[in-house]
């Protein structure tokens, strides 16, 4: 990358805070919505992050992807299950607050000491093939690779039609259990749940 | 201070840590299962991070990890299609997203 080094620098501290700061946003702040739109900045961020480590390609895909299709979906399912729900409390939430956070913490350590206590055995950095790299993805991919890509085609397919099936509301023109016919509008009416609990 | 070439690889692995463990943090502390798979694509991320800085640092010639991480991010797309499909389908049966309520399973 012909960016100056302390360009980068500036660039990577400030992508990595936006990251980590939005990340605890998006597990911590109150409100889902708010947490959609801050995971939307982290995905941004870590697009930014590619960019910093000469991959294109891949910030593209991420953006398309992930901030253009992922993001939209989460924020579609918060629109369609957004009820106010006064959640049941549970009473022995402190004591699994602590064990998570400090497994987490115990996980977390691990990793950075793995981080900074290896010796990596790194290349040359002029082997780099910089700018090339979506040529090369494109090789791979056709080469190589080939076998891996058509099968993400087929599960591609499979987890569409298995979307579909599972989000659609009526798939039989009788219903199971009453044996009632089923009204295929589209407009959602109020029915009676089938598995509340009834306590 | 010392001079560098380039941003030290430790530096993208520790944020790719981090993230990582937030992720974790959230899928074990969410009641809210809309968070839970927000909580999913923020590890798959992380892992993809961590792909990447390896493709650019160890394997800068051939960047077998970023093809890798293109599949991470189709299997990614099509988990959280399916996993909100589902959690479509729960809401529409329990009127609920609280993951305490999906007990059906427990023994």
């Amino acid at each position: 990358m012909s960016i100056a080094i302390t360009t980068q620098i500036i660039c990577f501290t400030v992508l990595s805070l936006i990251i980590i700061i939005g990340a605890l946003g998006v597990v911590l702040l109150e409100s889902i919505v708010y947490s959609a739109f801050l995971l939307g900045g982290v995905f941004m961020s870590v697009a930014g992050l590619y960019l910093l480590l000469n991959a294109s390609f891949v910030a593209a895909a991420q953006v398309l992807v992930y901030v253009g299709a992922v993001n939209v979906l989460i924020i579609f399912a918060i629109m369609l299950v957004n009820k106010k729900e006064d959640l049941k409390p549970i009473n022995d939430i402190k004591s699994r607050r602590i064990i998570s956070t400090s497994i987490c913490l115990t996980l977390l350590s691990l990793l950075i000491r793995v981080d900074l206590t290896n010796v990596w055995n790194l290349s040359s950095p002029q082997n780099s093939i910089g700018e090339e790299s979506t040529v090369r993805i494109g090789e791979h991919l056709f080469s190589d690779y080939l076998l891996p890509f058509e099968v993400a085609s087929v599960l591609l397919l499979m987890a569409m039609i298995g979307a579909i099936v599972l989000a659609r509301r009526d798939v039989m023109s009788k219903d199971i259990s009453t044996g009632l016919p089923v009204d295929q509008e589209l407009i959602e009416k109020s029915s009676e749940p089938l598995l509340t609990n009834k306590n | 201070m010392m001079s560098l070439e380039s941003i030290p690889i430790q530096a993208f692995l520790i944020v790719s840590s981090a993230l990582f463990c937030i992720g974790i943090w959230g899928l074990l502390n969410s009641r809210n299962a809309v968070r839970v798979l927000m909580s999913i694509e923020l590890m798959l991320n992380a892992v993809n991070i961590n792909l990447m800085t390896f493709s650019s640092f160890v394997d800068n010639n051939l960047i077998q990890g970023q093809v890798f991480a293109i599949f991470v991010i189709t299997v990614a797309a099509a988990e959280a299609a399916v996993g909100l499909a589902i959690l479509l389908s729960l809401y529409r049966n329990r009127v609920t997203v609280d993951m305490e309520s999906f007990n059906l399973l427990k023994w």
